[in-house]
């Protein structure tokens, strides 16, 4: 049994047999061809490209491809599998070297792919993952297999691979494919968006998976908590087998749930939030009974479309949020990209340590045409409903004190331009730096609220770069030192009488909701198909309980203790859940 | 027939440069013409018809190029693919919001 730790980019549990799909190194050796053998390599040549056309005319043709954006990107391959001088420069190559088809289309694929990659400019490395595209497409026809036997399933099947590219999804059967985990990816990778839409679990960011598989295995992806489990043993089968089993129970017995206030035994009211990525899920977290947006993530309006996005492909995406929720709470978070992620920056500079870089509200505070537009487009739709402005990575109080200044600026010209917004939008700041959560009585002072980003926190914290398969043993929320910090920012915005939520990844965990409510958190926002568990567990609980719960943790020396004994805990109390 | 050379130069003023999408557009525009039409930015020369040597230019925002253009329609090839460049793609509807709030 192996387990591993990733990111959870989409919700669900799945069990069942892997399928490996190699997406990353067709190692074609070079063999070399008799001359006589040139006209018949080319031939091959050929009809692997007229197989490969046809191919992607019936993908591209296929409804639900047609109206979504992956359209152009199958519309780009097609011209390039069209293209003379393309086709010309491999067939040159096959027949000046005497190599095989396969070998020149690898070379030669291979040589433009990097080429692109070698470009200083992201828009443009980035497709390189295209020319992989191709290069696969082809492969698979000169190499005789069949176009992924992911077609042909006839039994369910969890997906492993190192990244996804939308050629692979698109093919993709959903009555056969019940989860993806990959080695790359991130939050907004392919693999995140193709997962959510089909409404299955995904993981991400695990490192090398392929050697842990072995043949005739079962896996296990828990899309809740971003972990996967090779080849479980008895026990955890039986686990998963029972979790998942209850994720269905939650299910049908939502509507009972639903209408339940999320409250302590004792009383004490907590509100459940959602974090969004796409407008669509607010929907999700209305049907699960949440009480509004908590964290809307809007770097996704910045990752796909091809160019930086309007005003108005903001303000649309947030209208259709506000109007989803009905009156509910809207926390809308401006962008939290680094400048090497923005496709658009004409960002060139390499930075040896992005993560301590140019990122986030840093990049704002210097790209202010993009960081303008945003606001503005923020500011107009204040006005549907209750929302929220939240700066990310704010280190420091001069940092919130400029993005302020700026959003002041946005006002007068709405002002100018006699367009109406809510003067009296609330503005608060993600803590989730160690600085911020030192100075929070400062910060306090000139914020309506805080919401604790504990992935964040925890990695600067800890020094600990959770995608990193080598260190992400020491990322733990359960480290006294990111218990602290957590600790003084609740005490924090108490004393300053503002808002406080906890927005990481432990507002979904079980075993946290009791220390985090024990810490005087009353707001959670959390991955929205989580709400009911975590209501669940609410209402299961004292805050009397917990709060003696927290004080016995902050005693303790380190995270393995802190976190056996939460889990103690959280199994006396819901000893159904775990 | 009678051959004509047309040449003219642009800069590519898009946002995310002569890439993809773009690039699409302008290379099936040049193959609706008849002339052989090149692009050259600095030392390189690349086919407009073919998309390989097109993207492969890595024409970003702000790059120069040159089109030449040699054969019977010569002339209204150069037009059209100046034009496109010039209103910056507009037949792609997102670009031609973003135009109008400027």
């Amino acid at each position: 049994m192996e387990i591993r730790k990733g990111i959870a980019v989409s919700p669900g549990i799945a069990i069942a047999k892997p399928m490996l799909i190699d997406s990353k190194d067709y190692r074609i050796p070079r063999r070399s061809i008799l001359p006589s053998q040139r006209s018949s390599e080319i031939q091959r040549l050929r009809k692997a490209f007229v197989t490969a056309i046809s191919e992607l005319e019936e993908i591209g043709s296929a409804k639900d491809i047609k109206e979504s954006k992956i359209k152009d990107i199958f519309a780009v391959h097609m011209r390039f599998l069209r293209d003379r001088s393309f086709r010309k420069r491999i067939k040159d190559f096959v027949s000046k070297e005497l190599v095989t088809a396969e070998y020149a289309v690898s070379t030669i694929l291979r040589e433009i792919a990097s080429h692109f990659a070698g470009i200083d400019d992201s828009y443009i490395s980035e497709r390189a993952a295209d020319i992989y595209d191709i290069e696969k497409r082809l492969l698979v026809h000169l190499l005789g297999k069949q176009q992924e036997e992911v077609e042909g399933l006839r039994e369910e099947v969890v997906i492993l691979s190192s990244d996804l590219t939308p050629t692979q999804t698109a093919g993709f059967s959903k009555t056969f494919v019940r989860g993806f985990a990959t080695e790359k990816g991130g939050r907004t990778s392919h693999t995140a968006i193709v997962a959510r839409s089909m409404g299955i679990p995904a993981v991400v960011a695990l490192g090398d998976l392929s050697s842990e598989v072995p043949p005739e295995c079962v896996v296990i992806i828990d899309g809740n908590r971003g972990v996967v489990v090779i080849d479980p043993d008895e026990d955890t089968l039986k686990q998963y087998d029972h979790y998942a089993q209850q994720m269905t129970q939650f299910v049908s017995q939502l509507d009972e749930l639903r209408e339940l206030p999320a409250e302590t035994r004792d009383g004490v009211r907590i509100h459940l939030m959602g974090n969004i990525e796409f407008p669509g899920e607010a929907e999700i977290i209305m049907a699960k009974g949440g009480a509004g947006i908590g964290l809307y993530r809007t770097e996704f309006l910045y990752l796909y479309g091809g160019q930086e996005p309007t005003e108005e492909d903001h303000y649309n995406a947030y209208a259709e949020a506000i109007h989803a929720v009905d009156g509910k709470p809207v926390v809308i978070r401006t962008m939290d990209l680094g400048a090497d992620k923005l496709p658009h920056s004409g960002w060139h500079a390499k930075e040896a340590n992005p993560v301590l870089g140019l990122r986030s509200i840093r990049y704002c505070l210097q790209a202010l045409p993009l960081f303008k537009t945003q606001l503005r487009a923020i500011l107009r739709a204040s006005v549907l409903g209750d929302v929220r402005v939240m700066f990310p990575l704010i280190t420091t109080l001069q940092e919130l004190r400029q993005a302020k200044m700026i959003l002041r600026d946005v006002m007068e010209d709405l002002d100018d331009s006699e367009i109406s917004y809510n003067a009296d939008m609330p503005v608060g700041i993600m803590i989730e730096t160690p600085s911020s959560a030192l100075t929070a009585n400062l910060l306090a002072s000139e914020s309506c609220f805080f919401s604790v980003g504990t992935n964040d926190l925890i990695q600067y914290t800890l020094a600990v770069d959770r995608a990193n398969e080598h260190v992400s043993t020491l990322f733990s929320a359960a480290e006294p030192a990111v218990l602290r910090l957590m600790r003084g920012v609740i005490q924090d915005a108490h004393k300053a009488k503002i808002g406080l939520s906890i927005c990481g990844e432990v507002a979904s965990d079980p075993e946290f909701i009791m220390p985090l409510l024990g810490m005087g958190a009353r707001t959670l926002s959390l991955a929205p198909p989580m709400i009911p568990e975590v209501k669940k567990i609410v209402r299961s609980v004292t805050i009397q309980e917990c709060n003696q719960l927290s004080r016995k943790i902050a005693t303790m020396d380190s995270h393995r203790q802190i976190q056996n004994f939460l889990r103690d805990a959280a199994t006396r109390i819901l000893p159904e859940t775990f | 027939m009678s051959e004509q050379t047309s040449e003219i130069e642009i800069e590519i003023r898009n946002p995310e440069g002569l890439h993809m999408r773009p690039a699409m557009q302008f290379v099936d525009l040049a193959n609706s013409f008849e002339s052989d039409i090149s692009v050259g930015h600095q030392d390189i020369s690349a086919d407009a018809k073919s998309i390989m040597q097109m993207t492969m230019l890595a024409a970003t925002c702000g790059t120069r190029l040159r089109i030449t253009a040699v054969g019977p329609d010569a002339a209204r090839a150069v037009e059209a693919l100046q034009n496109m460049v010039n209103n910056k793609f507009m037949d792609d509807p997102d670009v031609a919001i973003s135009e109008k709030e400027g």
